[in-house]
């Protein structure tokens, strides 16, 4: 602590002494959160790591039980990444150098307002309106393009498939993804891109040259905290999804691998004993897998100041 | 580069009107082929994803060769951009709009006295409304700002003021740890402490469900606050301390009023983004159709958990409870907004002028 004054001569003020204790204390209350996060669900997850835990005939096992839905979470979230990407890329640039100045300020008004909308409108909107909408160009796909394995599989008749919940997680995610993106474009140098103009090249290799270079490390981070978003997003998928208990890579059919988070939303109000210790370790160990793609995420923004090109 | 490059002046350019022309061509003519040709979904309507591919894929087609053979090579690769990033735009904007129609269109279906003044204590079917919902929310939001916001400018004032060495390091990374905490895993964390606390029968209550919320929220608070303590000018804190004002009076007399507004804003905004949260509130808070207006005991009902037990728990009468769900998600929505644009008028009426 420093107090202005004199050296040795400053004497601790009592309002001082007690403002800074408390300003740490709020400090460490946030470490002691997150501690406590750990250990209680780790407390209430132990009970399912017994051997002789008995799941209600629900799960074997906890490892077989799970292994489903990591590899659901991860894939949704993949496929909701790889549709946002590009498309986040788009908006992002749209705002930034396509637009006019005006309307691109609405459109960033607009952008924060679609971050805030509640998840569990996202999901009504998806099972009621998006999934009808796009199931009879499943059909089609399934038709046509059934030999791509991706397309495979008895075709799903309502539209609540793993690719219907990609693009809802992608549109949920959009948003946020987009207004970091854009962030990083308007941080491009002035001079880098009247450079580049003022050399002949057009507006796509300006952009070519000075926005997206400049931009790359915003880009990432953008990614993975889009990835950190859908990986942890619950009721979308829950409403949304045909859920089944199988790993499988079809995107259009009714059985589908389900998310962590929406198989927890799903059973845990019925259950009990040692079958929601297991779902609560489900839980923890979504908490776990976001955590590792934070802590990827902060390491590239930390060394973004290395190869920004800014300085 | 070896290969020449195109002289862009030199080189002729496609009139103003050749974009609107080419793609209201494009699309008529994608339109009228799948309708022509009986490729049309099982009601009859043209499957507008179909059309919409195609449509773009002759109007991109085409732009590049037109182009090419008017402009040149880097003028029609130009094009193809301007093109996609259009198109992302407005792809990403279909469904947002699509949204915001549906839930009002269908919300203002329920939208009337009894949904803002019943509860669905004993309601079968049809009548009914959020009353106890709306309550939950209320309380639970209250509570959760009541412990978060503190304890966040607080921790935002030891980051930045006191701040130093390797507890304060691990403060700044923590608080991004806890920012991406899934929403489900704080409702979960909420629901095992309380029953250690208070065991099973009682360990789901209205109270569990806001110390999942303000888990939530309070990295939000610290995150907002130490932006705008951070770009408080170094100067007012020394013509403070000059004046020997003691430091905790200059923070809270010097420091954070001239924060203020930025302060408030992130706090709004961080309401917003947690009086949306469904699933932490589904396991901690749980649900149920009764009025509870204490939060200390029994099973609280909050509106987002309303809108998704009124879709996923549906009677007989299908259609009252989904109209039900619609109603809720409006609410959730204008209350979304209004708190949105709150922040917006105070960051906009107390911003410092220059």
């Amino acid at each position: 602590m420093s107090t202005p004054g004199i050296k040795g001569k400053g004497k601790i003020r009592l309002g001082d002494l007690i403002f800074s204790r408390a300003a740490t204390f709020a400090g460490a209350g946030i470490l002691i959160t997150l501690a406590a996060v750990a250990f209680f669900l780790f407390l209430q997850a132990l009970p399912a790591l017994n051997p002789n835990a008995d799941f209600d005939g629900k799960a074997e096992n906890p490892i077989s039980y799970i292994a489903p839905y990591i590899f659901g979470t991860l894939y949704g979230s993949l496929i909701a990444l790889a549709i946002a990407t590009p498309l986040a890329i788009g908006i992002a640039l749209y705002i930034s150098h396509f637009a006019n100045r005006r309307f691109s300020q609405l459109l960033g008004y607009v952008m924060d307002l679609l971050a805030a909308i509640p998840s569990v409108v996202y999901g009504l909107w998806g099972i009621l309106v998006l999934a009808p909408f796009l199931n009879p160009t499943y059909v089609w796909l399934n038709e046509n393009l059934g030999w791509i394995p991706l397309f495979e599989g008895q075709v799903s008749a309502t539209g609540r498939t793993m690719l219907t919940v990609g693009i809802v997680l992608a549109i949920m995610v959009l948003p946020i993804m987009a207004a970091l993106i854009r962030e990083v474009f308007l941080q491009t140098p002035r001079l880098h891109e009247e450079a580049a103009l003022a050399l002949g090249a057009t507006r796509w290799e300006m952009i070519k040259m000075a926005v997206l270079p400049f931009g790359r490390p915003g880009i990432i981070s953008a990614m993975m905290l889009g990835l950190g978003r859908a990986l942890g997003e619950t009721m979308a998928v829950a409403l949304v999804l045909s859920p089944a208990s199988i790993i499988s890579f079809a995107l259009l059919t009714s059985q589908n691998s389900n998310t962590i988070a929406a198989n927890i939303a799903l059973q845990f109000p019925e259950s009990g004993g040692d079958y929601r210790s297991l779902l609560i370790a489900t839980g923890l160990m979504l908490f776990f897998i976001t955590m590792v793609i934070n802590l990827i995420a902060r390491y590239i923004i930390s060394r973004r100041a290395e190869f920004s090109g800014a300085n | 580069m070896t290969a020449p490059i195109s002289n862009l002046q030199a080189a002729a350019s496609l009139p103003r009107w050749y974009t609107p022309a080419a793609l209201l061509v494009s699309f008529s003519l994608a339109l009228a082929s799948f309708t022509l040709s009986g490729f049309t979904n099982p009601d009859g309507a043209p499957n507008l994803v179909a059309v919409g591919v195609l449509g773009f894929t002759i109007f991109m087609l085409v732009t590049y060769l037109v182009s090419r053979s008017v402009e040149g090579r880097r003028k029609a690769t130009d094009r193809m951009v301007t093109g996609w990033v259009t198109a992302a735009f407005s792809l990403a904007v279909i469904p947002l709009v699509s949204l915001t129609w549906t839930v009002v269109e269908k919300g203002l279906n329920r939208l009337d006295a009894d949904f803002f003044s019943q509860s669905m204590r004993n309601v079968v079917g049809a009548g009914g409304g959020a009353l106890h919902a709306i309550v939950g929310t209320l309380e639970l939001t209250g509570i959760a700002t009541v412990i978060s916001v503190p304890l966040g400018i607080m921790t935002a004032i030891y980051l930045v003021e006191y701040g130093r060495g390797r507890l304060a390091k691990a403060v700044t990374f923590f608080v991004d740890v806890m920012t991406g905490i899934p929403s489900i895993v704080a409702g979960l964390f909420a629901f095992s402490l309380f029953l250690i606390i208070l065991g099973p029968a009682s360990a789901i209550n209205g109270f569990a469900g806001a110390i999942s919320l303000a888990v939530l929220m309070t990295p939000v608070v610290v995150r907002a606050t130490e932006e705008m303590l951070k770009i408080v000018p170094n100067e007012l804190r020394e013509a403070s301390y000059a004046l020997g004002v003691p430091k905790w009076l200059t923070i809270v007399k010097v420091v954070i009023p001239t924060a203020l507004a930025g302060i408030a804003t992130g706090v709004i905004i961080a309401i917003a983004r947690i009086i949306g949260e469904t699933a932490p509130l589904l396991l901690a808070a749980g649900f149920t159709t009764s009025m509870n207006y204490n939060p200390f005991a029994e099973k609280m009902m909050t509106l987002p958990v309303f809108v998704y037990t009124s879709y996923a728990i549906q009677g007989t009468d299908f259609q009252a409870y989904v109209d039900r769900a619609w109603a809720g998600a409006l609410t959730l929505m204008i209350i979304v907004m209004v708190l949105n644009l709150v922040a917006r008028i105070i960051s906009k009426l107390f911003s410092p002028k220059g």
